[in-house]
């Protein structure tokens, strides 16, 4: 069972290389571009996992970091476009990685508070109000018309990574893949640590926790920022994959997509929501060219994953979790 | 006067109209199991409950240690050295036994926050987790997820778990609950030795085991406790034996 597992996982990795490579010699740039959407909304839902799939905490309210992260690319493009002080003298940057830095930076901030009062709460309350945190920071996008408000913000040109043209779809490819093994061998290392095991025990018995010692609260908080962080630096990505960044980043659809990813690829699992993102690209692919209604078919499979699959498209090919 | 580890002074908590607990005040002493016993509804798991930090009182406090402890919660007790174990096993039920006794041991070294050193290859984690599994006889069992354990073995896994947590008092709620007359056996006599490494307040319906361990008796009725003494002068008070041993006085 391990072992297919394993067999399952290097697949998949090696699956949007494979993609990726392919496109790149028969010069279909389009598909460079697929891959490196699933990879970005992989990872955004390798952040959400951590609080989702370990914690048990279903944050209804992620694509505020996601919608943040984007936002932090795209403010600070604009204001090294126009050469501006973005705030107290300092300047804007079209660099990415003092981008992801603040990305990750501000997503773990705006986290720690909202974590600070939506944990307090937990089941549906939870989900309200981590959905009512993110509609605050949505709405508030929309009517703040410095950075484009309703409109969204253009990216002039993508940002740029030293050595690298990622103005080319195959240079960002790689950017984004190598961020997205980290993001999972990030999960991975997390999930068998000490934090690791404390989190996971927090989903399943928080009394035994805190009868043990340790605070589920503390516990749960600091595995809420770490996946905010995560998920933002994912929301830098996105919005320079598409050059753009707007409020759809921060809306509701998107919270509810990325939980979708990892319902479909499977809850808790290391490559979950690699394949969860990889089936949703696919079919917004190739259902969407058909026709306008895909997510009725979207929907349909996740009932049936819901139904007949509780371990997702990963629980299919793989089996059962293993725990030590 | 010995000290005390523990000492219950006029616990209140009240459920809308009903009293669960009502004025209770016990101790417990360093060395001694401490049994408390009382009819179905008497409060005994409201009682332990509000010790363990589970719940809140309404009135009265809980000194632990000399330290006042009313107002911590269920973790802070836990690190002071208050280990219990739940009437009803509560563990972590996707985890192997061994996992779920690591994580006391981890609580114990106060090293939750690290994020990247594997568990199940630290030593330092599963040597003390195997040893203490080893003590209730579970060594073999290790591997095994909590859910797939048997009844009897969960209780048992319980007690491995309070033992890591190096507890300097064990609270245990119902112990021999369900696990038949060969287990009660070896756990009472695996309790008999277990005080001389912590006191135990010992929440009990089996009165064999109660009579057998206990070096005092505490009666909880309609959330109070009506008598306290030893396994004799318990035996021949006469209200309780009106009250729950159920003989006309």
């Amino acid at each position: 069972m391990a072992a297919r597992e394993t067999t399952v996982n290097v697949l998949l990795v090696l699956l949007l290389p494979a993609v990726a490579l392919t496109a790149l010699f028969i010069g279909e740039a389009f598909y460079i571009t697929l891959a490196t959407r699933i990879a970005i909304l992989a990872l955004a839902a390798v952040g959400l996992n951590i609080a989702l799939g370990l914690g048990g905490l279903v944050s209804f309210g992620h694509a505020a970091f996601f919608g943040l992260g984007g936002y932090v690319a795209g403010v600070l493009a604009t204001h090294a476009f126009n050469m501006e002080p973005v705030a107290l003298g300092l300047p804007g940057t079209t660099d990415m990685p003092v981008i992801w830095l603040a990305a990750i930076l501000l997503c773990g901030l705006v986290a720690l508070p909202i974590g600070l009062v939506s944990l307090r709460t937990s089941g549906v309350y939870f989900i309200m109000i981590t959905l009512a945190f993110a509609q605050m920071i949505y709405y508030f996008a929309i009517s703040w018309p410095a950075y484009g408000g309703e409109d969204g913000l253009s990216l002039s040109m993508r940002n740029g990574f030293p050595g690298l043209n990622t103005a080319r779809p195959f240079p960002y490819f790689i950017v984004v893949f190598v961020l997205l093994l980290a993001g999972l061998f990030l999960f991975h290392r997390l999930q068998a640590s000490r934090f690791g095991a404390a989190l996971e025990a927090a989903r399943q018995n928080p009394a035994r926790l805190a009868a043990t010692g340790i605070s589920p609260f503390a516990i749960r908080l600091v595995a809420f920022v770490l996946s905010a962080m995560i998920t933002g630096l994912a929301g830098a990505l996105f919005a320079d994959l598409n050059r753009f960044v707007s409020p759809s980043m921060l809306s509701w659809h998107m919270s509810g997509e990325l939980i979708v990813l990892i319902i479909l690829g499977g809850k808790s699992r290391l490559f979950g929501p690699l394949a969860g993102a990889a089936l949703y690209v696919l079919f917004e692919y190739a259902l969407g060219g058909l026709t306008e209604r895909w997510q009725l078919f979207l929907g349909l499979v996740l009932l049936a994953v819901v139904f007949f699959a509780r371990g997702g498209l990963i629980g299919l090919l793989a089996g059962r979790p293993r725990h030590g | 006067m010995a000290e005390r580890v523990l000492e219950v002074k006029d616990l209140e908590k009240s459920f809308g109209a009903l009293k669960a607990t009502n004025g209770a005040s016990l101790d417990l002493r360093p060395g001694e199991i401490h049994a408390l016993i009382g009819p179905n509804g008497a409060g005994k798991s409201t009682l332990i409950n509000q010790i363990s930090g589970a719940l809140a009182p309404d009135a009265g406090s809980i000194r632990f240690l000399g330290t006042d402890i009313t107002m911590l919660d269920t973790a802070r007790r836990a690190r002071m050295g208050l280990a219990r174990t739940f009437q009803i096993s509560s563990l972590a039920q996707e985890f192997s036994a061994l996992r779920n006794v690591m994580l006391a041991v981890q609580a114990r070294q106060g090293t939750s926050l690290r994020f990247f050193r594997p568990v199940m290859r630290d030593a330092s984690l599963t040597e003390p987790a195997m040893r203490m599994l080893s003590r209730v006889g579970l060594a073999g069992r290790a591997n095994v997820p909590a859910a797939a354990l048997s009844h009897g073995e969960r209780r048992q896994l319980e007690i491995a778990v309070a033992l890591a947590m190096e507890p300097k008092a064990f609270l245990l709620d119902e112990p021999m609950a369900g696990m038949g007359p060969e287990g009660s056996k070896a756990l009472t006599g695996f309790l008999h030795g277990l005080r001389q490494e912590a006191p135990i307040l010992l929440v009990e319906h089996d009165m064999d085991a109660v009579f057998a361990l206990a070096d005092r008796v505490s009666v909880l009725v309609y959330g109070r406790i009506i008598a306290t003494g030893s396994v004799s002068e318990i035996r021949n008070d006469p209200e309780v034996r009106r009250a729950y041993l159920g003989e006309p006085a």
